[in-house]
């Protein structure tokens, strides 16, 4: 075993571990001029002034934006949610289709995600505007007048309305980050459901567990993994978007994410501003992973597509 | 395990058509002879037509092949040999080099893209250059070389430790232990890394909206303008087209995995016949 390399070294042929090592040495470099110095300037900046002196204003003022923060946790919380309790019983239904159907249905499902996701969020502005399609389905089946008659029994006050309103609504937002994100939540649930041993459930049944203690017992704590992969992968997008607020509710559902984008592009340009609200957002997403970790400790679930 | 699901099934049949309908609209509204995104007024293809002669669609699409192809490629070089080095790496060192490799990819776009932003600003001004398609492909290389090495880091661990050896018993040198042994080991894997990697550049908005500047712009920054001034039906053309391409590039992947998969069978029964 020692002779064999010995040989190949005396032709000058074997690189030592060292060496060998040195391949990732470019890698390295670059990963600290464009991974670790970007993450540090944004540290610098959210701590300088514009005269590159050392503050605490922008973290003082942040106390403005207290609203913004907690409209961007709750509406992300939201359409996690509601992705986990879509997401995992469609999860199931499909791991239980033969490999063939599965593999389409999985294949159906990621197709739209090479769609680009604007032209996905866009599809849904003409759905829900005012004069959108869902609004003259709603009044086609009559279901526009029958709310303004029912409104005219209640209160003399009322005043007909002509829509829904839909677009331009935290909903829409939700609905929007819900369909952007939902095969983020699907696939990695799947994925694990899928390998859970079939003999481990049969185990169960023999012992008398019925349908329902079975999924309670066995198969929701062995999927736990990727649900949680699935949460994470939800909610760090949908906490951070700004394109979905953007579209569907033309700047008055004011998210995190539009209120960094306009510290950096907008009228309001004041990148330390940004910088520190970056910083917030990216100790959010720290401390959502790490709280994640702690639940499906152990087993290391790295879903990248 | 067989038994059936109803309620299951429908919510999923129910996910189904809440995934297609808008792109169904879309693809219906993009032959829709009028202004209109929901009034339908005959068919037409003049939508098709427009966009293929308007010169912003098209240079943006050349942008973001361009750097979509080469950020890719460069990535799947550079993020090979990385592997390669942190394979060879003891474990105090590769664990947190692979933590700092996947902050681009945990970390949410917009903070990638605003950091990326800060260091070319800055960069810039000490150095004097202004963001454009160097600072767009900069940034993509650095957000694609993470999944090119996650994919082929695996590959690398599946190999027969015993191969480097054995390569080198057989009188290779390192040099071509490396292109002769390990890379078509593990090619599976960097073309997957480099299909992840070209898809994510392809789709990519927040990173390429924060690093191009206003000299450059990808199809998804000129959508993301359409999208903003609410009236173009090419919108609709566009994602047909995508939607057709995306359509057909599956169909052939899925066909060829479907015929090799036979082929394998077929390889398998004869060899199992002859003995």
């Amino acid at each position: 075993m020692n002779e064999a390399p010995t040989l190949a070294r005396d032709r000058g042929g074997v690189l030592s571990r060292w060496q060998r090592q040195a391949f990732a040495w470019p890698y390295m470099f670059w990963m600290a001029i464009f991974v670790v110095v970007p993450i540090a300037l944004i540290a610098v900046y959210a701590f300088t002034n514009a005269q590159h002196q050392f503050t605490i204003d922008n973290f003082a003022g942040m106390t403005d934006y207290a609203g913004v923060f907690g409209r961007s946790l709750w509406l992300a919380f939201v359409a996690t949610v509601v992705c986990l309790l879509l997401g995992y019983p469609v999860a199931l239904a499909i791991s239980r289709t033969d490999p063939k159907t599965q593999r389409i249905l999985l294949m159906l499902i990621m197709l739209p995600m090479w769609i680009n996701f604007l032209l996905r969020t866009y599809a849904w502005m003409s759905i829900l505007e005012n004069t959108g399609l869902l609004n003259r389905l709603f009044n086609a089946i009559g279901l526009i007048s029958l709310v303004n008659r029912v409104g005219a029994h209640v209160s003399a006050g009322y005043t007909p309305i002509d829509h829904f309103q839909l677009i331009n609504t935290g909903g829409a937002v939700v609905l929007g980050m819900v369909y952007n994100y939902l095969p983020f939540m699907i696939l990695p649930i799947e994925s694990v459901i899928v390998k859970i041993d079939p003999f481990v459930i049969e185990a169960a049944q023999d012992l008398g567990a019925d349908g329902h203690t079975v999924f309670r017992k066995v198969i929701l704590p062995l999927s736990l993994s990727g649900v949680i992969s699935g949460i994470t992968m939800v909610f760090v997008p949908a906490v951070s978007t700004f394109v979905i607020s953007k579209l569907l509710s033309s700047g008055t559902v004011m998210l995190l994410g539009d209120l960094i984008e306009m510290q950096f592009t907008g009228a309001a340009y004041n990148p330390h501003l940004g910088a520190a609200i970056s910083l917030i957002m990216m100790f959010i997403v720290v401390l959502c992973m790490s709280i994640m970790n702690k639940f499906g400790e152990g087993e290391e679930q790295a879903v990248v597509m | 395990m067989k038994k059936k699901n109803t309620g299951g099934m429908l919510m999923t049949v129910l996910m189904y058509i809440f995934l297609y309908a808008p792109i169904i609209i879309m693809i219906v509204f993009s032959f829709n002879d009028s202004k209109s995104r929901t009034i339908w007024a005959g068919f037409t293809l003049r939508w098709y037509q427009e966009l293929f002669r308007d010169d912003l669609i098209m240079s943006s699409l050349q942008t973001t092949i361009a750097v979509s192809v080469l950020a890719s490629l460069i990535s799947a070089v550079v993020g090979t040999y990385a592997a390669i080095g942190l394979f060879n790496m003891k474990k105090n060192w590769r664990k947190p080099l692979l933590t700092v490799n996947n902050i681009p990819v945990v970390n949410a776009d917009i903070i990638t893209g605003v950091s990326l932003a800060l260091l070319f600003v800055s960069a810039g001004r000490l150095m004097g250059f202004e963001l454009g398609f160097g600072t767009l492909l900069l940034a993509h290389i650095s957000f694609d070389i993470p999944y090119v090495i996650l994919s082929v880091m695996p590959k690398l661990y599946q190999l027969d430790q015993n191969l480097f050896e054995a390569a080198q018993d057989l009188g290779c040198t390192w040099f071509q232990t490396i292109n002769k042994v390990i890379i078509p080991g593990i090619m599976p894997g960097i073309v997957n890394g480099l299909l992840i990697a070209f898809t994510m550049s392809l789709d990519d908005f927040v990173i390429s909206y924060f690093t191009a500047g206003s000299s450059v712009q990808t199809l998804s920054m000129t959508i993301y303008a359409m999208t903003r001034r609410r009236i173009s039906p090419k919108i609709n053309a566009i994602s047909t087209l995508i939607f057709a391409v995306v359509l057909l590039l599956l169909l052939v992947v899925n066909a060829r995995e479907a015929r090799q998969h036979k082929l394998e069978l077929k390889k398998e029964n004869t060899l199992k016949g002859a003995a």
